[in-house]
């Protein structure tokens, strides 16, 4: 029973939930959004349990939506997409509570908002159906863009459509991607479907139009993802969106673009993917993207920008490690991809709280706060260091695979991104030198409080995930290896049977 | 049923709807000649004209109920039908009334507060409504010439209803002479057209392109470019839309809104059905109406991108959205014809919702609503906030509207033919038009109130409301389960199609073949 309903229930009920937070009285609008989002959260949680590693895609559900045209609601999860989805019911109650002084206006609507983005997301990654994906897609982008540009910062509405149309740009391209890939596998078959199974089925040999097709769903994703050069908008957005807000971007809205390689760019078009000049071209980019991201957050003054260009460089990782396909490499992106979610979204978190108390976000404008503040200064310690990939803790686990993984195919690739690993020691160790060790030497920093209950609430699961992972990961490789096994065969296949055939 | 329309009666009950029409229209004149004084004969007139549409609206669902069909027989060449009795037809009419109704709900409040105690408006309106059926029904180029006209006549004086207002009077100059030469265009085309086959009637001049070979002939072709050009006239489509912003802006708010939809869709009606049953064997078209497309798509969405007024913008955009449409057209298949019917659909409810909430900022001083000046809307009237945010998503064809799937079956329609270029031209268009939609929005939410009560001037009126609540449901509804409508388009763009060999023999007076 559980494996039919689940899926839809976590798309709907957060968004039935908002329309009840839209009208509920002010006061209560966030512990609405709160109990609503836990609940999600307790829904989700025996999908950790009930789902087989070995299954492929399972909690499916199929009904026709638009017949006449082929289009299903179709939704399923596999290794690959499952701790997606338990990454995004854990992300959301811990922002909407980590918003809850953050927001102080038109409250109703931010929560209601927050619920709808939820139901998006979670909708993209179980979507099986292209129409259905695109939908969701397309469909989150809303939310996203009012929290930023009704609750952001200063320049919030210039950022808010940036971050529109960019990623607009990216998926009206592959809208029409979808719809030729789409015809041409209803030639072949005679079957007009969005299905996804069914265009993975038939979508081998497509010969020159897949290099267009690829290219149109590569610059969607690799927009979202963010990619050097298509990072732009990325500072912008997460500068300019509140606390919660940047929180679920880095987190979660980002996985959705190397997600969308791992779904569909990679099965659809395996030999445009694996083409050796397109493998390099991406590689390079990753690469650049991983140094280049670090070397530009080693100058911000501004601590959250500094975080925000951070997961440009470990988005990059994501990137080398899919573009490898090796085992460990692709095991590894989805560990790197669940731990940028976790210590990106407490970093994100820790600089809102630091804003909250000084309204500033200047490195510069703090200074041995240790003293003051030692919980804070622990609990940013502990994060920094998971996001330099420090051992024992998460980051160390995802970037390792990626490495290791990426030598046996890119051993000249690899070496370049563990310099990134020292950048990245670069930027996070001496910002979090400046802010909470050196002299206490600013009067403003010797009042500071340090955090409060409801702020560790937001802040230990984070911690306890961290830690977690980082020194027992082995529950999470066992679900998602045998999907990430099977991606690989697909790919490696289709791409040797069309490189006989050249 | 089957209809013998050689025979008076059957004819008769084939132009019902019509026929229901022109009644309408002839009883409020009298009415209208005896009260014409205070609001409430306003009010009177009003509601004779709704009831008199739904009436026609009725007449249109009885016909096609019983799916009423031209009778089988092959009609002899001198007899061919003036009027078609299709599925085409029927839901043209529909539209065409729907939108007049929704019309009237909103000039209902408008007229009386901006005082324009004229209850000829609505004499003009059904006129026009008149003329719009005649185009989408008309069978015959001089069927559709005579339906044009009496739309175009009655619209020029609605487009200066309001004497007063020196913009409106400016306005319904410049459209009454642009329009003119359009008329002038389509006339030389109906000409030549019949210069090269001997034919009026629309499926005789198929037939007649077939038989005698006239794909290449310079005569057909260049009848088919004035005809073009007229009906490019109509639809504001690049490079023939000069008159449109000045006219939609200067023109009141519900006319406005009634033209760049009702008026539009009626042009583009019997524009497919003359390029679909009487050149459906030429193919030169299909390139002309490429290019149309394309830079009426491009020039439509950059103009608009530079507007300030939130009118000029919306003019601007409905060329934009007749560039989209002309994508459908150019396309030439089945998928293509329903996505013409799907789109106009989509296009009018939400394109007349956005006007209608436009003519609620009112006071005469709608021409000047810049964008910045919604700022704080959505704080002050959220739901009047909300229903614009709908209109504007949905003309930007995001997903959960009627405007994405209609966008969504164009794109579809041109993938199926290979138009995979025009596709690609559409979707960046679109993501351009995102760059003056989204304003909109961001200046009702993202924005506070430049003063206190700034938008307490806003009145929509409950009529008003009421039509704006119905398209903004209707483009939610359809934008979710779009099932119903995609296969009424499905059935209904299948009606027009190229003539076969169904009517025997050439016409008597078949000249010989001048151009070829």
């Amino acid at each position: 029973m559980y494996a039919h309903w689940i899926l839809t229930a976590l798309i709907a009920w957060p968004a039935v939930a908002a329309l009840a937070v839209l009208i509920a009285p002010p006061r209560v609008a966030k512990h609405l959004a709160l109990a609503t989002s836990l609940a999600e959260l307790a829904l989700s949680v025996p999908l950790w349990w009930t789902f087989v590693p070995s299954g492929g895609m399972q909690f499916e559900l199929d009904a026709a939506w638009i017949p006449a045209w082929g289009i299903h609601y179709t939704v399923g999860v596999d290794g690959i997409s499952l701790f997606m989805v338990l990454l995004t019911t854990l992300l959301v109650p811990l922002s909407v509570l980590g918003s809850y002084s953050y927001i102080t206006t038109r409250e109703r609507a931010f929560y209601a908002l927050m619920l709808v983005l939820t139901s998006g997301m979670i909708g993209v990654f179980v979507s099986l159906d292209l129409f259905l994906f695109y939908v969701m897609w397309e469909v989150m982008l809303i939310p996203m863009y009012f929290i930023i540009g009704v609750w952001g910062g200063e320049n919030r509405i210039y950022a808010a459509i940036k971050f529109f149309i960019y990623t607009m740009f990216g998926s009206l391209l592959m809208l029409v991607a979808i719809l030729v890939l789409v015809y041409i596998v209803a030639q072949r078959t005679g079957a007009y479907s969005f299905s996804y199974p069914w265009v993975l089925a038939h979508a081998g040999g497509l010969g020159p139009a897949a290099f267009w097709l690829f290219g149109a769903f590569f610059l969607a994703f690799a927009i979202k993802v963010p990619m050097f050069p298509f990072h732009t908008w990325l500072p912008d957005a997460h500068v300019e969106a509140p606390t919660p807000g940047s929180v679920l971007l880095a987190g979660i809205l980002l996985k959705m673009g190397t997600y969308g390689f791992l779904r569909f760019a990679l099965p659809f078009f395996p030999a445009v993917a694996l083409h050796p000049k397109v493998q390099t071209g991406i590689v390079a980019l990753s690469l650049i993207g991983i140094i280049y991201g670090g070397l530009v957050a080693m100058v911000q003054p501004d601590f959250k920008k500094l975080i925000a260009y951070s997961s440009v460089a470990h988005l990059g990782f994501v990137m080398l490690g899919i573009w490898a396909l090796t085992l460990q490499s692709v095991q590894g992106a989805l560990m790197v991809m669940i731990n940028h979610g976790i210590s990106t979204g407490a970093l994100f978190f820790l600089v809102g709280m630091l804003y909250e108390r000084r309204h500033t976000r200047l490195v510069a404008a703090f200074g041995g706060i240790a003293r003051v503040v030692p919980l804070f200064a622990s609990v940013l310690t502990i994060v920094s260091l998971s996001s330099i990939g420090l051992p024992s803790t998460n980051g160390f686990v995802g970037e390792f695979l990626v490495l290791i993984g990426a030598f046996k195919t890119y051993p000249v690739a690899a070496i370049i991104a563990a310099a990134g690993v020292i950048v990245a020691a670069m930027y996070l160790l001496p910002a979090l030198q400046r802010v909470i060790y050196n002299p206490l030497d600013k009067r403003e920093n010797e009042r500071l409080l340090d955090l409060s209950p409801r702020e560790l609430a937001v802040l230990l699961p984070l911690v306890a995930c961290i830690v977690w992972i980082g020194v027992y990961p082995k529950p999470l490789l066992r679900r998602m290896e045998p999907s990430a096994q099977q991606l690989i065969q697909t790919v490696r296949a289709a791409s040797a049977t069309v490189a006989r055939g050249r | 049923m089957s209809l013998d329309l050689s025979n008076y009666r059957d004819l008769a009950l084939a132009l019902l709807p019509e026929l229901v029409v022109t009644l309408a229209a002839v009883v409020l004149l009298l009415v209208v000649a005896w009260r014409h004084q205070t609001s409430a004969d306003l009010r009177v007139a009003a509601w004779v004209t709704w009831w008199g549409l739904v009436a026609a609206a009725g007449a249109v669902w009885w016909l096609w109920w019983n799916t009423a069909r031209p009778a089988a027989i092959p009609p002899a060449a001198h007899a061919a039908p003036m009027i078609a009795v299709d599925d085409f037809r029927f839901v043209a009419d529909w539209l065409v009334l729907g939108t007049a109704a929704l019309t009237v709900f909103v000039s209902f409040d408008y007229l009386e507060r901006e005082s324009l105690l004229a209850p000829e408006y609505y004499v003009l309106l059904l006129f026009a409504t008149l003329g719009m059926m005649l185009m989408a029904g008309g069978e015959d180029l001089m069927m559709i010439f005579l339906g044009l006209e009496l739309m175009s006549v009655a619209v020029y004086v609605l487009a200066g209803i309001n004497r007063r207002n020196a913009a409106a009077a400016e306005a319904a100059l410049k459209y009454f002479l642009l329009g003119a030469f359009a008329s002038g265009f389509l006339l030389y085309g109906i000409a030549l057209a019949y210069g090269a086959t001997g034919a009026t009637n629309l499926t005789l001049i198929g037939v007649q392109v077939t038989t005698l070979g006239l794909q290449k002939s310079t005569m057909l072709l260049i009848g088919l470019g004035l005809l073009l050009v007229g009906f490019g006239f109509k639809v504001a489509a690049v490079p023939f839309h000069m008159w449109a912003p000045d006219v939609y802006d200067g023109s009141p708010t519900p006319v406005t809104g009634y033209m760049a939809t009702a008026v539009k869709a009626a042009a583009f009606a019997a524009l497919f059905r003359v390029l679909g049953e009487a050149f459906g064997g030429v193919p030169a078209w299909r390139e002309i109406v490429w290019w149309l497309a394309v830079i009426t798509m491009l020039v439509g969405n950059f103009v608009a991108l530079a507007q300030r007024t939130l009118k000029r913008m919306l003019a601007y955009s409905s060329v934009a959205h007749a560039g989209y449409v002309l994508v459908a057209v150019a396309t030439g298949t089945a998928a293509g014809a329903a996505a013409f019917i799907f789109y106009l659909v989509a296009y009018t409810l939400m394109t007349l919702a956005a006007f209608a909430l436009l003519a609620a900022k009112g006071r005469d001083g709608e021409r000047d609503v810049r964008i910045d000046d919604l700022a704080g809307l959505a704080q002050r009237r959220p739901w009047l906030a909300f229903a614009l945010a709908v209109c504007m998503l949905s003309l930007l064809g995001f997903p959960g509207t009627a405007g994405f799937i209609g966008k969504w079956y164009i794109l579809v329609a041109a993938t199926q033919s290979g138009q995979v270029v025009l596709a690609a031209i559409l979707v960046l268009a679109s993501v351009i038009s995102a760059g003056y939609y989204l304003p909109v929005i961001m200046a009702m939410y993202m924005k506070a109130e430049p003063f206190e009560q700034a938008h307490s001037g806003m009145r929509l009126g409950p009529l008003g409301s009421l039509a704006v609540a119905v398209s903004v449901a209707g483009l939610l509804f359809f934008g979710v389960r779009p099932n119903r409508l995609l296969d009424l388009a499905r059935t209904s763009g299948a009606a027009v199609r190229p003539a076969t060999a169904a009517i025997s023999g050439a016409p008597p007076t078949a000249p010989k073949l001048a151009g070829n």
